[in-house]
């Protein structure tokens, strides 16, 4: 492949020449690899062979190269896709970019994705939409952690394509032997990682040795170049129309009351016009009677396309539903096992909750346990209590109610999921499904006659969680018993949840990690929860030092039920009033994981009662408290 | 677009059994646009009237046939609009009954900035950033669909489809949403936004591809005419209206010219061609060797302009 953009000289060659671009297929792959094994080298040197370079590119980069490049007099390739300014002074990959190129039977978008173990969340960004995968290795340092992180990645996101690219053979004399040793390591430690296909090409980036043309310097390779092997892979990988038929519905067409068309892009499979299908999770059958493709009425349409469905009967169906082959339907759980990995700086913990969007859903979410995390030098499982940023590992999850999935080997886009932080909104991990762990047709939650308002009622109040937090020696405890004095004295019926009756009882096998306090508020929140069910006035006083949780709390209980009571007194004071004498104990090393020293307190952003004890006496504060229910109680709407 | 019209889509795959590059790219386009919908809470159309935008909208009213788009267009005008963008504009909007709302700074020319004597990049920003920022935070939008291509420029290159913007607007390159499969994360909190770019996968080559396949109606501009112009700095410029500002010595002249991007009219470059039909024009882009931003005085004149621009707020 010596030119491979084609250049018709005239109008009459256009319409030939567009209509062929126009029908070929593309090869979506990535590089991927360690830091400095050359891949934004590479890339840019596939551009430049590949014709994919016009003018006012190459000027930019001789100019830019004569700043910023680390090569000398030469052209630094790199610089042709490091395009963000922090990359082109650092001379690092920090994102994923996406170039284009095109060859006479095929059109290219390449990923070039970071190697730094920091951004390994780009990686897999780029790696999720990938045909194939070229992993880079330099081949005078070998196999590194980093090329096992991301050849273990890129096997998990399901791809099965794989170029190993030895680079940087000129540094390592040129050598078959060098070649073969890393070759033969890698492919031991593959062996398990399902890869259909492994081809191992020596290469000089900067040179473009087998890169498009045979490398005279290494003439004892016979195998195919980079571009060889690149004109030959599989396209079309990631939607399969021989897939089981899945529509994920994103959105319900209703202009007039004459149609109800349900829109979505097919994940996997075909579909065609009288085919009987199930609304997934619900269950019910139909059949699909029009087939409104981008362009018209469709007879049948294959994975990739976004369609809108019209059914033969009227069906409840709506945003986040499947709409499945009736012969074939996808799992409907609310619990699954899945591969995760995670990419947030703060640590997961199972227990904490989370949004997750699988296709067009989101539902709540938790992770229930952390099964194995597994080691990145040599793939062997090892126990874990959290996962911190970049590792992966094999988990259970569950959902706040059934949805519909496969595993993800089955179908890429019904099997994949990402995880949302519930404060932040960031992306915090990503996952891909392996099974159902259970059938939830099985639960159904029992619609009892007395109810929570009836309850309350016979109470005479509104039930309610109080929820105090604060650093230790705040206060919290000292108030909150106040209130339920104030609150008893008044006929209500209340109770007080504490260190006392529930780290000697229900939590007594729960410690003081981060992982053990997360869980610790869950069961808290929990048993809130039952007893504001029971009719109670619920007063909790714990540290409760992190949003998450605190919001899990309050998302447990209904609307206007939850009330975040803020017992503020800095640091500094409470220290010094010590009343328990824990702060000297844990400054002198003897306590660990104490809140305010060597473990964190995120202060509540929004509470909806805010107390500042340098102000505020125990008793002024508890009538305030007292006043603010009171309130609430006479002048919001009582369900 | 009718429902009942059965016609040979020219875009499919000779191989029932796989999508085209084009199929593919378009379907990609629709779900990015259903997907914005279903998650935002007030989306809006970004309308530039170019030939990436016109594309844009061909795909809008596709995804949501037989509804119309479920959101406005916003069209941010500098008042240097080329007249034949602003007659396309309103053609379009008349033909689909769209719901136009039109951004403008009124303020910055009336204090004498113009695109003639004011630096470009405190014209780009007072007349083009400055008030798309205004109307997104004066109407509460939370995702604004622009024309974006990864394949325009490096720093776009390396942008999410669905771009997470703070309360500023602004974009921060380095902590990006990891964003994998076809699962975007729209979610936000108060004031926060997201620019979405339906585009972001498609080349220059798939737009004039599809433009061409699918008789997407475009500005005249594209192609060559006899224009009215002057050579200023080494660029074309075609004189738009009567506000010219003539430097000593210089005369209109009358040349074959078209554009490859489109802007400001005094800020954007025309190149002399023959090329008065689509195809002759897609024939001379294939062999130029040039880059289509090359024409668009507004972001060489800074290195790694985007990438500023797209900070302060820019697409």
């Amino acid at each position: 492949m010596t030119a491979i953009r084609l250049h018709p000289e005239h109008a009459e060659d256009v319409s030939d020449f567009l209509d062929r671009q126009a029908r070929l297929p593309t090869l979506r792959f990535i590089t991927c690899g360690s830091v400095d094994d050359g891949k934004s080298t590479l890339i840019g040197r596939l551009l430049h062979d590949s014709k994919a370079l016009v003018e006012g590119q190459i000027e930019t980069l001789a100019a830019d190269s004569a700043r910023h490049g680390t090569r000398g007099k030469d052209m630094d390739f790199a610089l042709l896709v490091d395009g963000l300014a922090a990359e082109r002074e650092q001379g690092i990959t920090i994102d994923v970019a996406y170039r284009f190129f095109a060859s006479p039977n095929r059109r290219y978008i390449v990923a070039d994705c970071p190697g730094h173990e920091q951004y390994t969340r780009n990686m897999a960004t780029g790696a999720s939409t990938a045909d194939l995968a070229v992993l880079l290795v330099d081949a005078s340092r070998g196999l590194l952690q980093q090329t096992r992180r991301h050849a273990f990645i890129v096997s998990q996101l399901g791809i099965r394509q794989l170029v190993l690219a030895v680079n940087k053979m000129d540094l390592a004399g040129h050598s078959e032997a060098r070649f073969r040793a890393i070759e033969a390591d890698f492919r031991k430690f593959a062996a398990t990682l399902g890869f259909a296909d492994i081809t191992a090409i020596p290469i000089i980036a900067p040179e473009g040795a087998n890169i498009a043309t045979r490398a005279p310097t290494l003439p004892w390779y016979k195998g195919p170049t980079l571009v060889e092997a690149l004109e030959t892979a599989e396209t079309n990988t990631i939607a399969n129309p021989d897939g089981p038929a899945r529509l994920p519905v994103q959105w319900v067409n209703r202009p007039d009351s004459s149609f109800r068309g349900f829109a979505g892009q097919i994940a996997s499979g075909t579909f065609h016009v009288g085919q009987k299908i199930r609304v997934l999770p619900a269950g019910r059958d139909t059949r699909i009677a029009r087939i409104l493709g981008p362009s018209g009425d469709l007879s049948e349409a294959i994975a990739g396309t976004s369609v809108t469905f019209t059914l033969a009967d009227e069906v409840d169906v709506s945003r986040g539903d499947v709409l499945a082959g009736a012969d074939r339907p996808a799992d409907v759980a609310d619990q699954f096992e899945a591969t995760l990995i995670w990419m947030e700086e703060a640590p997961l913990y199972p227990g904490r909750p989370y949004w997750l969007k699988l296709g067009t859903r989101t539902v709540g979410a938790t992770v229930t346990a952390i099964k194995q995390r597994i080691d990145m030098a040599t793939l062997e499982p090892q126990p874990a209590k959290a996962l911190n940023l970049n590792d992966i590992a094999v988990v259970t999850l569950a959902l706040d109610r059934p949805i519909a999935f496969d595993p993800y080997s089955l179908s890429r886009l019904t099997g994949g999921f990402i995880l949302i932080d519930r404060l932040s909104n960031a992306t915090a991990g990503a996952g891909t499904v392996r099974y159902p762990l259970t059938r939830a047709s099985t639960i159904r939650w029992q619609a009892l006659d007395v109810s929570k308002a009836t309850r309350a009622a016979l109470n005479g109040q509104r039930p309610m969680l109080l929820w105090f937090t604060g650093l230790s020696g705040a206060g919290k405890s000292t108030i909150a018993n106040l209130v339920e004095k104030k609150l008893h004295a008044m006929g209500k019926r209340t109770y007080l949840l504490d260190g006392d009756n529930v780290r000697h009882g229900l939590n007594r096998d729960l410690g003081f990690t981060e992982a053990d306090r997360v869980e610790n508020i869950r069961r808290i929140a929990e048993v809130g929860k039952l007893m504001v069910d029971a009719g109670l006035i619920v007063l909790t006083a714990f540290i409760s030092p992190f949003r998450a949780e605190r919001q899990l709390a309050r998302d447990l209980q209904g609307k206007g039920e939850f009330v975040e009571i803020f017992i503020d007194t800095p640091l500094a004071e409470a220290e010094r009033r010590d009343v328990k004498g824990l702060y000297a104990r844990a400054r002198a090393g003897e306590i660990r994981n104490f809140t305010g020293i060597d473990s964190p307190y995120e202060p509540p952003e929004n509470p909806d009662l805010h107390i500042d004890t340098t102000q505020t006496t125990p008793e002024q504060a508890a009538e305030q408290i007292v006043a603010h229910i009171l309130h609430d109680e006479i002048y919001e709407a009582w369900p | 677009m009718t429902a009942s019209a059965v016609r040979p889509a020219p875009i499919h795959a000779p191989d029932p059994q796989r999508l085209s590059h084009l199929a593919r790219l378009e379907s990609e386009s629709i779900h990015i646009f259903r997907e914005t919908v279903a998650e935002a809470r007030k989306p809006v159309f970004l309308y530039s009237i170019g030939k990436d935008s016109s594309v844009m909208l061909h795909l809008a009213l596709k995804a949501f046939y037989p509804a119309p788009p479920p959101f406005p267009f916003l069209h941010v005008a500098s008042g240097w609009d080329f007249g034949d963008m602003i007659r396309h504009r309103d053609r379009m909007v008349a033909a689909h009954n769209l719901d136009l709302i039109v951004a403008h700074n009124a303020e910055a020319p009336a204090a004498g900035v113009d695109p003639f004597r004011t630096p470009t990049p405190e014209y780009t920003r007072l007349m083009l950033t400055e008030p798309l920022k205004q109307a997104l935070t004066h109407h509460g939008f939370d995702a604004a669909f622009g024309g974006g291509r990864r394949d325009e420029e490096k720093a776009r290159a390396k942008e999410r489809i669905f771009s997470f913007r703070n309360a500023a607007h602004a974009w921060d390159p380095k902590a990006q949403r990891p964003e994998l499969w076809s699962l975007y994360n729209g979610r936000l909190n108060p004031g926060e936004s997201v620019r979405v770019f339906p585009l972001s996968n498609w080349t220059e080559l798939d737009i004039w591809d599809y433009i061409r396949l699918e008789n997407v109606p475009l500005v005249p501009l594209y192609l060559a005419r006899k224009r009215r112009t002057v050579v200023r700095d080494g660029q074309i410029l075609v004189v738009d209206d009567e506000r010219m500002q003539w430097l000593n010595g210089e005369t209109a002249e009358e040349r074959l010219v078209r554009f490859r991007t489109l802007g400001c009219w005094p800020l954007s470059g025309a190149v002399e061609s023959r090329a008065d039909t689509l195809d002759s024009m897609i024939a001379e882009m294939l062999s130029s060797r040039t880059t289509e931003r090359a024409g668009r005085m507004v972001d060489h004149d800074q290195s790694a302009s985007m990438e500023r621009k797209k900070a302060e707020g820019y697409f």
